[in-house]
């Protein structure tokens, strides 16, 4: 019990609980369904995101380019489905920026496993280098009228509410997406070798090494994930929004990042769980959300999330250094 | 038919890059035997352990293991023939628990895809109750102690179904107890037909423990033997090619300035009522078990975390050490227990690192550093300590362990200290220049420099100190002469309770 008590994934629940008590208490429309529906449905992109950077952030590394990634896949996606006049199914959107997702990710896995480059530089170069492209061979101009599979999907919704004023909030069928990314990322996460590797690689890369983990593999694995993640993210993305932008997605890569970190990831790698990512996902999106409600001014935002992060990561980071005082002391009987 | 011997290395030699480092070794070990293989740094210790565990392809030579002959050996094949190595650094993972630390690499090596968390923890408890330890399975292992990572290293290198375990230096971070803890795990994988090969060059824990000794000097195997064959001084005389006598060291004259006095120094949870004087000429003695306080002392005497409450007396005047700037300023220096992390900037030239404490005093007149004066003084220093580099440009990481210590010791000489404190001054140094640093020590004392030694290095303390105080529980118990007391005496009263 007191293990449970002293995780961070229970903290950051703790402060979910406090946080929507008190909007609640001072706007009663924070527990309508319908508020709590438009939470989920904002949180499915950046869920999916999440996803992909807690797996890179475990193994060691940092992404910054999943966003680029996805504005190139869903732009060039909705770009050359409208060329060919496509009316099929959605199905061949997600294919083909999820494959496209892929090729741009095992491009950075290229730079960072053969090269041996960092993997922040790596990905700060890769994602100006793809958005580069996108906007100068690809295109500029934002396409609202999307492929014929696209348009059907961004209307298939699988619950919808509306207030007593009117207002209707409906939940998107993605959300079933970010659902089973979330349940696949989890058992492989817990129940592969293939996860554990990703954890030895975060915990102790030449350990790894020497127990046999082909480390090649497993970043190629590691990018090659986020890379097929934010392709379909940038789908998702495109049918919410009713129009593909190729620069909308583009600083999103920031708050995700902090939302992985506020759930418990180290950004020293080894550490980091789905079910702190999402419950630090879903924090940062109340923040987002909700502090309007509350009559907080929006720019407030980035300053109370700012603050949330450090008291978040100083907080682990000062049990880590009690505990490790506490078995320096209890070595002394 | 089993042959006698699990492994026979016939006639390896390796060169690196024009270097020889290893010629002609020969090396036999039986089942079941505990063997130990010592030598200084750079003698090729390594290199070898490194061959017969597949990491380094040798340039001539025959392995042969379980009857079997490799001109090259995979490390996958040496892991097949139960050739395990246990890294000083453990090589295990700080982010994951115990029992999947010790299951992870046998689970991989069947080529297993998924996980079974049952099945983990059920291998755990067996492999750590093959070994009779007790060890917090669900813990996760950067929260366990030193002594417990390295008993799931052994528990995961059994599971391998290690035939040869070899342990390079396992007793560098260990206290007494724990190394007696560990030799009984030792004996008892001896018992169950696995043959040992120690790395090590502490003589008692060798003499201890091993059957067979094998030494090795710049490359080459110089003595094979069984332990009864050996002495001190033998052992020592093979590993560094010279006689290295053990005195004491005496007082030169009584000496009445007195450098340090403490009086009543606590600091809470680590130390309490600590009193004691330092004279000039002296080398004092500090030791107790890990956790003692020890280092605690040390650090707030160097006012890295100050005390909370006595008082600190420098050369009869009441001083307030409260930052690493006052105990500089009164002429403390401090050596620590951890050169790699605390005492050097790994990265940096072994030139930048000695003057980085006086850099000030070599600005000219423009407050720009003065390039001659700078090199005079790495020069002076790296000849004043016998600092053995080709060039002092180099990083301070390319050096062996001896030759790192003496540039941290550089380093603080240069300051001009009036005390010095060392922690742990000869941890992870081999025997010529663990003599050549006790020497150094010495010579300062007698050119009126007041030494604190903190050691749990026994007869390190009893050769070199004068005076010997003993912390138990963050309180001095004792104090003796260096040459009033036996080596027995003085380990029995450190692990006493």
């Amino acid at each position: 019990m007191k293990k449970i008590l002293s995780t961070n994934e229970f903290l950051v629940a703790l402060i979910i609980i406090v946080l929507s008590i008190i909007i609640g208490s001072k706007n009663s429309v924070f527990f309508t369904a319908g508020n709590l529906i438009d939470l989920l449905r904002s949180g499915i992109v950046m869920g999916i995101f999440a996803i992909g950077v807690l797996i890179v952030i475990v193994s060691g590394g940092i992404d910054v380019s999943f966003t680029a990634i996805a504005s190139f896949c869903m732009y060039t996606t909705t770009k050359v489905l409208n060329y060919y006049d496509f009316q099929g199914s959605v199905l061949i959107a997600f294919v083909l920026a999820g494959a496209m997702g892929l090729i741009l990710g095992l491009i950075n896995a290229t730079f960072i496993s053969f090269f041996k480059l960092p993997t922040l530089i790596v990905t700060l170069g890769t994602a100006s280098m793809y958005s580069g492209f996108l906007l100068a061979f690809v295109g500029v101009r934002e396409i609202s009228n999307l492929p014929a599979g696209m348009s059907k999907f961004a209307k298939m919704n699988i619950l919808k509410v509306t207030s007593e004023n009117g207002v209707v909030s409906s939940l998107h069928f993605s959300i079933l997406i970010l659902i089973a990314v979330v349940i696949i990322t989890w058992l492989l996460l817990r129940y592969t070798m293939l996860g554990r590797g990703i954890y030895a690689i975060g915990g102790d890369r030449v350990a790894a090494e020497r127990a046999g983990f082909n480390i090649t593999a497993i970043q190629f694995f590691i990018y090659g994930f986020v890379g097929l993640l934010s392709g379909i993210a940038g789908i998702v993305h495109t049918t919410l929004m009713r129009n593909s932008n190729p620069v909308n997605l583009l600083g999103m890569e920031l708050i995700v990042i902090a939302a992985v970190v506020l759930g418990g990831a180290r950004i020293t790698g080894g550490h980091g769980t789905v079910l702190g990512t999402l419950l630090g996902l879903f924090l940062v999106i109340i923040m987002n959300n909700s502090l309007i409600l509350l009559g907080v001014p929006s720019y407030w935002q980035r300053l109370v999330i700012g603050i949330l992060i450090l008291i978040g990561t100083g907080a682990t980071a000062y049990r880590t250094m009690r505990s490790s005082r506490q078995l320096h002391r209890n070595s002394v009987g | 038919m089993m042959q006698e011997h699990l492994i026979k290395v016939t006639n390896v030699s390796k060169s690196f890059a024009g270097v020889q480092a290893l010629k002609n070794i020969d090396l036999t070990i039986k089942r079941g035997e505990i063997r130990c293989l010592a030598g200084e740094n750079g003698c090729g210790k390594s290199t070898l352990i490194k061959i017969i565990s597949g990491a380094h392809v040798p340039d001539e030579g025959d392995i042969e293991i379980n009857g079997k002959h490799y001109k090259r050996l995979h490390p996958i094949e040496a892991i097949r023939e139960g050739i395990q190595v246990i890294y000083q650094d453990f090589s295990i993972f700080p982010n994951l628990t115990a029992a999947e630390n010790i299951a992870l690499n046998s689970e991989l090596a069947k080529n297993r895809r998924f996980v079974n968390w049952k099945r983990v923890k059920s291998i755990a408890k067996e492999a750590i109750r093959k070994i009779d330890v007790n060890i917090d399975l669900d813990a996760k292992v950067e929260n366990l102690s030193v002594a417990d990572k390295q008993l799931i290293a052994i528990s995961r290198a059994l599971l391998q179904n290690a035939k040869l375990i070899i342990m390079d230096e396992p007793t560098t971070a260990l206290t007494q107890k724990e190394v007696n803890a560990l030799f009984k795990v030792v004996k008892s994988l001896q018992q169950k037909g696995i043959s040992i090969l120690f790395v090590s060059h502490k003589l008692d824990e060798v003499f201890d423990l091993a059957e067979k000794i094998t030494i090795l000097r710049n490359g080459q195997n110089v003595i094979d033997g069984d332990t009864s064959q050996f002495d001190k001084e033998k052992f020592v005389y093979y590993m560094t090619g010279r006689k290295i006598s053990e005195s004491h060291y005496e007082l030169q004259q009584e000496s009445n300035q007195c450098l340090l006095k403490v009086e009543k120094l606590s600091q809470k949870g680590s130390f309490y009522d600590i009193s004691f004087d330092l004279y000039s000429g002296e080398i004092l003695g500090i030791t107790g078990l890990l956790g003692s306080g020890r280092t605690e002392l040390a650090m707030a005497l160097f006012g890295l975390n100050p005390a909370d409450s006595g008082r600190i007396y420098v050369e009869d005047r009441l001083t307030e050490i409260k930052t690493v700037q006052d105990a500089i300023k009164n002429r403390i220096a401090y050596v620590p227990e951890d050169r790699l992390t605390e005492g050097l900037f790994l990265q940096q030239s072994i030139g930048r690192n000695i003057i980085i404490s006086t850099v000030e005093k070599l600005l000219n007149k423009y407050k720009l550093i003065d390039s001659e004066k700078m090199n005079i003084q790495i020069n002076h220093w790296v000849k004043e300590l016998n600092i053995a580099t080709p060039s002092t440009h180099l990083p301070v990481q390319a050096l062996s362990g001896g030759n790192q210590q003496r540039v941290v010791l550089a380093k603080w000489l240069a300051t001009n200290p009036k005390i010095l404190i060392l922690n742990g001054p000869t941890v992870g140094v081999d025997i010529g220049s663990k003599t050549d640093i006790h020497q150094i020590i010495r010579e300062l004392a007698q050119q009126g420099v007041g030494v604190i030694v903190i050691s749990d290095d026994i007869p390190e303390l009893l050769h070199n100190c004068n005076r010997i105080l003993i912390m138990r529980k963050g309180r001095i118990v004792g104090e003796f002469g260096g040459k009033s007391i036996t080596e027995k005496e003085l380990a029995h009263q450190l692990s006493a309770t």
